[in-house]
């Protein structure tokens, strides 16, 4: 042993009895410390274990399908998967950045973005990395559960537009819900949810949603479930009829392929829409998803704007269908005898300045009825100064021009019906009389939706009857306007449009049909002055057609417009017209046929032969639609 | 008298504590792990209390004071140990702490350490004659210390090397610190946290991102603060009676980290509630008061300061263990001795528990 202080036995019992204390006193701290976390606070933490427990999963409601008036399909959903990447793990997302990209085809620079966008979202909320997974995406993700955690799959209802542009502008689109309808909402849309943005989608939201489901599962610490807690089903959305008629739908919208423009066919009785087409368009299919910037700017910046429903939003010059209007005003305010007439020259002096009737050699001894077969301008310059703008402007509103017709579908535009009144309020001036000799023409101010142009032709021949237009089938409280005409006007005003299409040398002749009171009336608006397309040596015009039938209190009502044409509008818009209504008279005898041989009524016309292509395929034009009548084409 | 210590010498109120610790310990592994790739763990466990209790007989066989003879070779050799882990150590986890032995046996020497330091404090300490202990000793004693603690803190490891402090604090304490030194110790301390604060740039970067975290544990969700914050979950969750054993969410799906080690006490807090809490505390309470007790019993000061410094040690560990799981400390690393799994601090606790025995034993012998 060395020469250190072995034995010392001085034992300091003092100090170690102070150690003995202090070791109790921290021991009572450390327990204040557990008391304070399990007892008092021990609510609170309960509650985050069960957050950090319990994953909530929502059960996407998938949205009502749309049916035409015969039960097609136009719009159902099918179930999909959204690719989710979690983001709560920086360091093993940057390790696993670049399998998931080789895994998933998404390029680095691609993901990097978007993870990017979502840098200043709270941690937990993982980014939709690929929204439609195919097969081998989700085969991928499942086969990868274990090393790569941080993706999910997320199964999600996605719209599915049968027809692709078919309808496109009526039907509108779906797309993500925006900050201003979730603030709307009172917490009803959470961000990410699809709601309708467009057309029908938007109109009818309400029905067409359904309530999400919830899914409750216990998940581990690195986010794999473990077990199912409680199930809370989705509520589907609940399927709309429209009173679309796919046939008709088809055929105008295969007349209106490559051009620009709209058509409403209508039935005249009820003010069910029968087919709606707005050219150029786009397909909604590619907003199901999730539409690539580059696309939207594409759509949304593109000068034709393929995003206008031109049905319902295009403000255009009527042209000469707005001498409906004057003939109507002329007969029916009795302020200018039937007989007057005039002679047409070709041209006319009014207030000094010159205007042309659109035939330059004239049409000679003109009155009404053959002023409105031959469309001659003349005649209504001078009926239009007869009547004065406020006249012109009484038939006109009391027709529905220059209001929106009530349709359902949001942002329908009211176009302009000028007054003396309307040029006070707005320009702070008097009418310029010479203004009324353009407007008599349906020129100048006066501008019409292709939606009022049908309402107001089906209001006439009806007698002053004014429907309420709209899509949904079962539509309650149309609200139907009365404005009186008289029977005389109404007779006279009809067999002028009858001629337009039935008498040799109408503007519409070309488009008479067998067996079938078709009237209608053709309009061409300009697009630049008289001296201008002379100078130039084009002239780009609006070619409308105005088509019903039959004559008295007709069935159906179509109004086309062709955009940017060279063709008047007998030539340019006239044949789809024209089409519709014999498609939907063929239909219509094929029903009466079936009926006579099966001695019952046919479950409506084609609808037996048709739901197959319907549903599974785009429309062809033109012919193979016969057959969709029982080959009853002549 | 016989001049051989005997088997019923042994402290079995102390060993009958440790045994309790040690089966909640083994409980608690049981129920973290049996449902996940790690089932089994609590039978490894059982073979290391085995080769502990077989280390800790032997250790109570070698007279204390032949170790205390060796004191200065210890720490050379120990100081040596830390100098070659340094320089050829291996890496684990991002710290150099180990030296292979060769044939499968990794020594982890700063664990070793601790066991050195408390031989060479003891020695240094029974080498003072007078009750009042001089500022000259007081700098010997501070510097022999920090040494070691200096390289652990290199490798770097600053959990064990704060583990070494407490043994240097209570010797000091026991060789009679006059209260005056003491007072100016505690307020260098004080005055020092503002330093440290200011210096912690050169930390490592994990030391740095602990403290951060330790003080913003929102802001670090997956790192040390969320190991923080599903700590006090756990904790917080268990409640008063806790949610029964295996039936712990937060230890259950994984929440917890390290739950079957570092973290044993918050996965035990949760399953067994504040109660099986106050019960760990009381059974640790009254290891360290019988501890206290066999210093206080013992035949000399070599073996009074053996005792306290495995006291301190121990002691030590709960404190900042207890206080990591409820976010009132940083994670440093430390287990909770005789309850977290592993070899390393299991066959240490029995190597201190050897020497505590080695001095009860030889209380009657002369």
């Amino acid at each position: 042993m060395g020469s250190w202080n072995i034995n010392d036995q001085r034992i300091p019992q003092e100090r170690l009895a102070l150690v003995s204390y202090l070791s109790v006193v921290l021991v009572v701290l450390l327990m204040v410390g557990f008391w304070k976390l399990q007892v008092v606070q021990s609510g609170h933490f309960l509650d985050l274990a069960e957050k950090n427990r319990v994953r909530s999963i929502p059960i996407i409601a998938p949205r009502g399908p749309m049916l035409d008036r015969e039960g097609r399909v136009l719009v159902d959903s099918y179930p999909s998967f959204s690719i989710l990447l979690l983001r709560d793990d920086p360091k093993g997302l940057e390790k696993t950045l670049a399998q998931i990209e080789d895994g998933l085809g998404i390029s680095d620079e691609e993901l990097r973005q978007e993870l990017d966008a979502a840098k200043f979202e709270p941690k937990f909320q993982p980014v939709v990395i690929k929204p439609a997974a195919s097969q081998a995406d989700i085969a991928f993700v499942e086969s990868h559960r274990a090393d790569l955690p941080l993706l999910e799959l997320l199964m999600v209802q996605r719209r599915r537009y049968q027809n692709g542009e078919m309808l496109a502008n009526t039907i509108g689109y779906v797309g993500e819900v925006s900050e201003q309808q979730m603030d709307d909402s009172d917490g009803h849309y959470r961000p990410g949810d699809i709601v309708g943005k467009a057309g029908l989608e938007r109109e009818y939201n309400d029905q067409l949603e359904g309530t999400d489901g919830m899914r409750r599962v216990v998940v581990n610490s690195v986010g794999k479930v473990m077990r199912t807690l409680d199930n809370v089903e989705a509520v589907p959305g609940r399927p709309i009829q429209l009173t679309i008629d796919y046939d008709l739908q088809a055929i105008a919208e295969a007349d209106m392929a490559n051009k620009i423009g709209a058509v409403v066919a209508m039935d005249a009785h009820t003010g069910e829409i029968l087919a709606m087409v707005s050219r150029p368009t786009f397909d909604p299919n590619d907003f199901a998803v999730r539409i690539p910037k580059a696309e939207w700017q594409k759509l949304n910046g593109d000068k034709e704007t393929p995003l206008l429903n031109r049905a319902i939003q295009a403000q255009l010059a009527p042209g000469s269908v707005f001498k409906i209007v004057m003939a109507t005003a002329m007969l029916d305010s009795k302020e200018i005898p039937e007989s007057y007439g005039v002679f047409c020259p070709g041209h006319a002096n009014f207030y000094g300045r010159e205007f042309h009737c659109w035939r330059p050699q004239g049409h000679g001894e003109v009155e009404l009825h053959k002023a409105l077969v031959d469309s001659c301008d003349i005649f209504f310059y001078n009926i239009g100064k007869l009547l004065g703008i406020d006249k012109i402007a009484y038939y006109g509103a009391g027709l529905g021009l220059g209001k929106r017709t009530g349709v359902d579908l949001p942002s329908e535009e009211t176009g302009l019906m000028p007054s003396e009144e309307w040029v006070q309020r707005v320009y702070h001036r008097k009418w310029y009389a010479g203004e009324t000799i353009s407007v008599a023409v349906g020129q100048g101010a006066v501008t019409v939706t292709p939606i009022q142009l049908a309402r107001m032709a089906a209001g006439v021949a009806s007698g002053g009857t004014l429907v309420q237009p709209h899509l949904l089938k079962g539509f309650l409280n149309a609200k139907t306007e009365h404005f009186p005409l008289s029977d005389n006007a109404v007779e006279q005003v009809t067999q002028g449009l009858f001629g337009v299409v039935n008498e040799p040398g109408g503007t519409g002749y070309h488009l008479r049909l067998q067996n079938i009171d078709f009237c209608g009336k053709s309009g061409t608006a300009q697009l630049m002055s008289y001296d201008a397309s002379n100078r130039l040596g084009t002239k780009k015009m609006d070619g409308w057609f105005v088509g019903f039938a039959p004559r008295k209190n007709p069935d159906i009502v179509v109004a086309a417009i062709v955009q940017d044409t060279v063709e008047h509008g007998g030539e340019a818009a006239g044949p789809v017209v024209h089409d519709i209504v014999k498609m939907f008279y063929d239909k219509k005898s094929a029903r009466t046929q079936q009926q006579a041989t099966t001695g019952a009524p046919a479950p409506t016309g084609a609808a037996s032969a048709v739901p197959a292509r319907a549903t599974t395929s785009q429309p062809l034009p033109g012919a193979p639609l016969v057959a969709a009548v029982g080959g009853q084409r002549p | 008298m016989s001049d051989r210590p005997q088997i019923k010498d042994f402290d079995w109120t102390l060993l009958a504590i440790v045994a309790a610790i040690n089966l909640l310990g083994l409980l608690e592994i049981y129920s973290s792990t049996h449902a996940s790739a790690m089932a089994g763990m609590h039978w490894k466990q059982m073979i290391w209390l085995g080769v502990g209790v077989v280390v800790m007989f032997i250790m109570s066989q070698i007279d204390y004071h032949t170790l205390l003879d060796q004191a200065p070779i210890l720490y050379i050799a120990g100081v040596a140990g830390l100098l070659v882990v340094a320089v050829i150590g291996f890496s684990r986890l991002g710290a150099k702490r180990w030296i292979s032995l060769g044939g499968g046996f990794n020594l982890q020497v700063s664990e070793l350490m601790k066991l050195i330091i408390i031989i060479v404090l003891a020695r240094y300490f029974s080498e003072v004659r007078t009750d009042k202990l001089t500022l000259t000793d007081i700098c010997k004693v501070a510097v022999l210390t920090l040494i070691p603690v200096a390289l652990i803190l290199k490798q770097p490891d600053l959990g064990t090397a704060l583990v070494l402090v407490p043994v240097l604090i209570i010797g000091m304490f026991l060789a009679g610190i006059e209260w005056k030194h003491l007072a100016v110790g505690v307020v260098l301390i004080a005055l020092l946290i503002p330093v440290a604060w200011n210096m912690r740039h050169h930390l490592k970067p994990y030391q740095q991102q602990r403290i951060e975290t330790f003080l913003h544990p929102e802001e670090d969700q997956r790192g040390a603060g969320y190991q923080i914050l599903q700590s006090e979950i756990a904790v917080g969750s268990g409640g008063f009676w806790g949610k029964g054993f295996g039936k712990g969410s937060q230890n259950q799906l994984g929440f917890v980290p390290v739950r079957y080690s570092d973290f044993i006490l918050a996965a035990l807090a949760e399953e067994q509630g504040f109660i099986g809490v106050c019960v760990v505390l009381l059974l640790y309470l009254g290891l360290i008061l019988r501890l206290v007790d066999n210093a206080q019993k013992a035949k000399d000061r070599a073996g009074m300061y053996v005792v306290m410094g495995v006291a301190a040690i121990l002691g030590f560990h709960v404190l900042v263990n207890a206080s990591m799981v409820i976010g009132y400390m940083p994670v440093t690393g430390i287990p909770l001795p005789l309850m977290s799994y592993g070899g390393s601090s299991i066959a240490f606790v029995f190597l201190a528990l050897g020497m505590v025995m080695n001095v009860r034993l030889r209380r009657f012998v002369n």
